[in-house]
């Protein structure tokens, strides 16, 4: 009787370590040669934008006349950390990465907001995210976000476009089967923001679920929209505790 | 008006005398191929890398040159053989005065 609960015991923690260790970045579904792209900073094209973002950071804006260092310090190694927390509550207001940024400049420095996936929002995210590369993605269920949490799975699971299709339906009934020729990958955010090889260009989480919007022949959501905070929070909560990647190369 | 932008090399920086080495030359630059159009309509003038010297100390060991199929941001993989200590001169140029210049060095045992 021992033995069998123990062993009850042991199947218990193998599974719940199993169903754990089944989550994968689409990292893993990569050729070796896009892999080392992405692992090698002389070849991943990303590492151009974090350069860019890391000049940006340092350059004086707006009517206040101050930098991101001015207040953050000059090497960003102080934001280590800050992007796996998001998209996060501030003021009983969600907000995403690129739209704390956004904060800082119309708030702080009194500048004009960046454009979404303009050179300039792209790098500077991509500056504050690879200084998280590494850490576990540590968005967790609170008080304050549970509403935006729930909207955000009513979104993932909610059928929508001509092809009324779910987010879920492919990324979860279905991932691991193909699409077009293509493994369905498990959509964890894990890499954001991206260097797309089919985009030639760095992207954020909202032009890659934009994407996937238009390919169901659906409304998409706008950038920097509430929907859209939710759905990349539920998302970014599905996927605690992976390592962020950023700046990821995909295919 | 001329412009430039961040280059990168990757390549050894010690090698024996008459071995081959492999160097990786990457620009960022959008390759804009001149085919495609504006949302409203107007197309989009082509602004490309032209061309890709490579020299060793002074002696043009590769070049390449580039065309509107070529993606953004160029790698470039090619090899050489080390056959002395010295600097190697990477040089980009392309439409609109585009120029790029980088330079590593290499010490031949």
């Amino acid at each position: 009787m021992k033995a069998l609960s123990v062993a009850v015991f042991f199947i218990a923690i193998l599974s719940s370590a199993a169903s754990f260790a089944a989550r994968q970045s689409s990292y893993e579904l990569m050729t070796p040669e896009n892999q080392a792209m992405q692992d090698d900073p002389g070849s991943n094209p990303a590492q151009f934008w974090v350069m860019d973002g890391q000049s940006l950071w340092k350059q004086k804006a707006g009517k206040a006349n101050v930098s991101c260092a001015s207040c953050h310090g000059e090497s960003g190694e102080t934001m280590r950390g800050v992007a796996v927390q998001f998209p996060k509550m501030v003021r009983r207001k969600l907000r995403t990465l690129e739209g704390q940024i956004n904060y800082c400049r119309t708030q702080r420095q009194g500048a004009l907001a960046l454009a979404y996936e303009s050179k300039a929002l792209l790098a500077l995210s991509v500056f504050v995210a690879t200084q998280s590369k590494g850490l576990p993605i540590a968005v967790e269920e609170t008080p304050a976000n549970r509403d935006s949490l729930s909207k955000g799975r009513q979104w993932f699971e909610m059928r929508m476009g001509q092809l009324n299709l779910s987010c879920a339906q492919c990324h979860e009934d279905r991932a691991g089967l193909k699409l077009g020729g293509s493994v369905i990958p498990q959509a964890h955010p894990t890499a954001y923001p991206i260097y797309r090889l089919e985009w030639q260009s760095l992207g954020s989480l909202e032009r890659r679920l934009r994407n996937c919007m238009s390919g169901v022949r659906a409304r998409q959501f706008d950038y920097g929209s509430p929907e859209m905070a939710q759905l990349e929070l539920f998302l970014m909560w599905r996927a605690r505790g992976m390592p962020l990647e950023s700046p990821g190369v995909r295919p | 008006m001329s412009k430039t932008s961040r280059t990168s090399i990757t390549m050894p920086t010690q090698a024996k005398k008459g071995s081959i080495i492999e160097i990786r030359a990457i620009a960022q630059h959008d390759m804009e191929t001149g085919f495609r159009y504006t949302e409203g309509g107007k197309p989009i003038p082509r602004d490309i890398i032209r061309f890709f010297i490579c020299q060793y100390n002074g002696v043009e060991v590769f070049k390449a040159e580039l065309f509107p199929g070529t993606g953004a941001n160029p790698m470039i993989i090619f090899s050489t053989i080390a056959a002395e200590s010295g600097i190697l001169q990477f040089e980009w140029q392309g439409d609109n005065g585009y120029e790029a210049v980088n330079q590593s060095q290499i010490t031949v045992t």
